[in-house]
């Protein structure tokens, strides 16, 4: 519990952060001036989300220049922002660079920037829902079996030794996704099919199909002799492979799952005191989890279709997001995938600087001395 | 202002009756405690007054329509619950537990609006913790705590107000402070409230009517010198006169 010194009424407050809970700029002094001061409070935490957004939006396009500048072939800022004005916005701009920055800006780099940002957006949001849904902290996207789904899916996809195309995808991408898919299905149906819908029942299962599929996965890695290295590689994340193709079929299902549960995020917060609470508050409550955790779990499973299993991403951007803004969802929801998207995208840039590491590495060694910091910074109010 | 009409209301899990053929009407304003030993279907038939209970025979009507015609989020405009104590998974402010009770209002696409904001500025005032809006729930008491969650359902502006056993674990302090609130809403605003009691007497004192369930039934409904008589109540919580004197039912003189 906290040690704070809670400032009696009349007092004069010295401005002790509020402890568990993000200072939102607000005076704290406002507490002993009633009406204007505390308004001034009010408004300025009304306008910490949009600080926030406004903050989260300027990283976002910073880590885009840089990460279409740099690589192993540098592109000087100047150029790269000629070349998107050039080619996005029909600027007439004098060419005055190589033709293969443009191709490497088009075909490898923005692909490649753009896929990490829609990932770490889409696991993200779906790490919020997943979070408020279950009321677990420690939830992320892959608690519902999604994760052993799709790596099971893909090493099943990478032993098959013919070469198969199909929408732009290889098949361990789409056995990625079907098998994140079908996991999920299965433990849903499971969950229900015990009469046990309860929330933890929901979560027993999942782990359970998990271990199993787990199991699979292993025996598939025993039998991959050759392909034992690209499992791996798909377990531990990576854009490498990134291509339009792929973008055009795992945006729109980010985006626009995303887009959707950013607009149903009240009912995440209704469901922060349990689901009888949130049936009082007059959500239906059976159709929202279902319709809540079924989007979650398609943008999960197109990003890992996408990258591979990144971990730690939707774990950790949307408590980042709560120590930011607090608790309410129509904030974090949103703006966990404007951080995740950068956070992503960064870490991305920096796996591939030293040649090419695996980005779910990447993600664990910056993203948790980094959560752990503000974890600290939050006077161990914020419990987990 | 609501009329609250139960007729035959029953009630089973797996083949075992925890609530049978409940009759029950209460006006506007009109304060209602219900109390019986553990077991005897209390919070079952609050479950059916808010629809929870999807599987319950007979019907509820509020002001003349049946429950399951205004669906979940119109009774959420007519009926406030009053959330149990629990743990909220993540830091939060007073002020943004108590706006929850906004969400049946709320414009989906709009947010909160000004009423809104109104509503939960008044809800705060009303239990009292203004100076505590902007703390975290899980640093308060559980009697600021259990405050805040009938802020909550006050915010909720809805003409029926139920809570179950909202003053367990609470100090006498705030044990009276929820029961005057209770009081005031009813008479002042007209809510009518229906409250789950296991504190005889603190229904005797501040509730003007007294059902008392057993085994499921409606055993006596009426006002509490009578409900609560030892003649009466003693047998069904299966106390000794005497004793349930010291519980707070009817003094034995009555």
């Amino acid at each position: 519990m906290s040690v704070r010194s809670a400032p009696e009424v009349g007092l004069p407050d010295v401005g002790l952060p509020e402890v568990g809970l993000p200072d939102v700029g607000a005076p704290a002094a406002a507490a002993g001036h009633p009406p204007l001061a505390r308004s001034v409070a009010r408004l300025a935490s009304a306008r910490r989300p949009l600080l926030v957004a406004l903050g989260g939006l300027v990283a976002l396009l910073v880590v885009l220049l840089l990460g279409l500048a740099l690589g192993s072939v540098a592109i000087p800022l100047p150029d790269t922002v000629a070349i998107l004005a050039h080619r996005l916005l029909g600027w007439p701009v004098v060419q005055t660079w190589p033709s293969t920055y443009e191709t490497i800006l088009f075909d490898l780099r923005l692909p490649r920037m753009l896929l990490a940002m829609c990932v770490g957006l889409g696991l993200s949001v779906a790490g919020a829902t997943f979070q408020g849904v279950l009321r677990n902290p420690l939830a992320d996207p892959y608690v519902l079996g999604t994760a052993s789904g799709a790596a099971l899916g893909a090493a099943i996809g990478l032993l098959v030794p013919v070469p198969v195309l199909l929408v732009g995808l290889g098949l361990a991408q789409l056995a990625a996704f079907v098998g994140a898919l079908l996991a999920v299905g299965l433990v849903w149906r499971l969950a229900r099919a015990a009469a046990l819908d309860s929330l933890s029942s929901v979560l027993l299962t999942g782990y359970a199909v998990g271990a199993l599929l787990a199991a699979g996965l292993a025996v598939a890695m025993v039998v991959s002799g050759t392909q034992l290295r690209q499992i791996v590689a798909y377990l531990l994340g990576s854009f490498a492979t990134a291509s339009w193709s792929q973008l055009v079929v795992a945006a729109p299902l980010i985006l626009i799952g995303s887009a959707l549960l950013t607009f149903r995020s009240r009912s995440l917060d209704a469901f922060l005191l349990g689901e009888e609470t949130a049936a009082h508050l007059g959500l239906d409550v059976g159709r929202e989890r279902l319709l809540l955790l079924g989007l979650a779990s398609l943008i999960t499973a197109a990003a890992v279709a996408s990258a591979g299993l990144i971990g730690f991403v939707g774990l950790v951007v949307p408590h980042v997001v709560r120590l930011l803004v607090g608790p309410g969802a129509r904030a974090v929801v949103p703006l966990s995938g404007l951080v995740g998207a950068t956070f992503l995208a960064a870490c991305d840039l920096l796996a591939r600087m030293p040649g090419e590491l695996p980005v779910g590495i990447v993600t664990a060694i910056v993203g948790a001395p980094f959560f752990l910091a503000l974890l600290r910074s939050a006077r161990a109010g914020y419990e987990l | 202002m609501t009329q609250v009409v139960l007729r035959g209301v029953g009630l089973a899990y797996g083949g075992r009756e925890v609530l049978v053929g409940v009759d029950l009407t209460l006006g506007p304003g009109e304060r209602l405690a219900v109390v019986g030993p553990n077991g005897a279907g209390k919070s079952s038939l609050l479950r059916c007054l808010t629809g929870l209970a999807a599987e319950a025979r007979g019907s509820v009507e509020l002001d003349g329509r049946p429950l399951a015609v205004l669906g979940r989020s119109g009774i959420a405009r007519r009926v406030a619950v009053v959330p149990q104590l629990t743990m909220v998974p993540f830091a939060m402010r007073v002020e943004a537990l108590v706006a929850l009770g906004r969400i049946p209002h709320e414009d989906r696409w709009r947010g909160p609006s000004a009423a809104d904001t109104a509503a939960v500025e008044r809800a705060i005032e009303r239990v009292g913790l203004s100076e505590l809006r902007r703390r975290d729930v899980r640093q308060l008491s559980l009697g600021e705590r259990q405050l805040a969650l009938v802020a909550l359902a006050l915010a909720q502006e809805a003409p029926l107000l139920i809570l179950d056993e909202p003053t367990v674990h609470l100090d006498i302090r705030h044990r009276v402070r929820i029961m005057e609130l209770l009081v005031q809403l009813a008479e002042q605003d007209g809510v009518t409230v229906v409250a789950v009691l296991h504190d005889l007497a603190l229904a005797r004192h501040f509730f003007p009517r007294v059902a008392l369930l057993d085994h499921g039934r409606l055993v006596a409904d009426g006002p509490p010198d009578t409900v609560l008589a030892p003649g009466l109540a003693g047998p069904v919580f299966g106390v000794a006169p005497d004793l349930l004197a010291v519980a707070g039912g009817t003094p034995l003189g009555l």
